[in-house]
């Protein structure tokens, strides 16, 4: 994919950051509005296949290599199960949530009923939100950077 | 006629009568059959999880072994996809 005209690169260099503030915004508040881990980390990669769609793949690819990208993978998958396994070590159970109504870092119980949203809430959910978005983000774009940039290349196959 | 035609004829419609009969059967919108699960949930999600939000206590604490399955399937996804379009040096 070469890079396409001034038009598109300005719509891009708008739309950029504010795809990315809402993605950010949809993983950080997974455990309060709808949305969470797998859909924001979705927004967040088609912002950045927007960037690769504008400024062609080459340009993309000689700033962001896809070996960082898989390690950042790799990190949010291996984050997952930490925090599981410490689950698994403070609660006994596999996937426990310890954090929940501990008074600490997420540890907020909200009243029961329809109350109003409390960010400081949920246990281990945001910390699994988190995890997930950082792996969505690098799985997704990673594989469309790799495959966008491979398909711009004449011969690879020499 | 070709008997593959016969034979796709003869599934096409196996499975449009099992279809049908799901719609037939299914329950009334709104009203759903086994509620118990339901109802624990939505009224226990508040104290068990500390969270507001129901579908996202099911999904990363009643149900954790379905996304970790979700996430290892993205993962081997990622693995295939790097592995056949990796850039090859020369």
């Amino acid at each position: 994919m070469s890079e396409m005209t001034k038009i598109v690169k300005t719509t891009a260099n708008i739309l950029f950051p504010l795809t990315m503030i809402f993605g950010l915004y949809v993983i950080a508040h997974g455990h309060l509005t709808p949305g969470g881990g797998f859909q924001g980390g979705a927004i967040v990669a088609s912002g950045c296949a927007l960037l690769l769609v504008a400024y062609g793949s080459p340009w993309v690819f000689d700033r962001i290599k896809e070996k960082r990208l898989a390690a950042f993978e790799s990190m949010g998958a291996i984050g997952f199960i930490v925090v599981a396994l410490l689950g698994l070590v403070f609660s006994a159970v596999f996937f426990g949530n310890f954090l929940a109504g501990s008074g600490g870092l997420f540890g907020t119980t909200p009243a029961t009923g329809s109350t109003l949203a409390d960010f400081n809430t949920g246990g281990v959910l945001p910390l699994m939100n988190f995890a997930v978005g950082v792996k969505v983000i690098a799985g997704l774009f990673v594989i469309v950077l790799v495959m966008a940039y491979a398909s711009s290349i004449k011969e690879w196959r020499s | 006629m070709e008997k593959r035609t016969i034979a796709a004829a003869v599934a096409f419609t196996v499975v449009a009568v099992f279809f049908l009969f799901s719609i037939f059967l299914i329950h009334p919108f709104g009203r759903p059959g086994q509620v118990p699960m339901d109802d624990h949930i939505i009224q226990h999600t508040q104290n068990e999880t500390g969270t507001n939000n129901a579908v996202t206590s099911v999904v990363f604490d009643y149900r954790g072994f379905d996304t970790l399955g979700e996430a290892t399937i993205l993962f081997s996804a990622v693995a295939g996809v790097l592995l056949i379009f990796r850039r090859v040096k020369s």
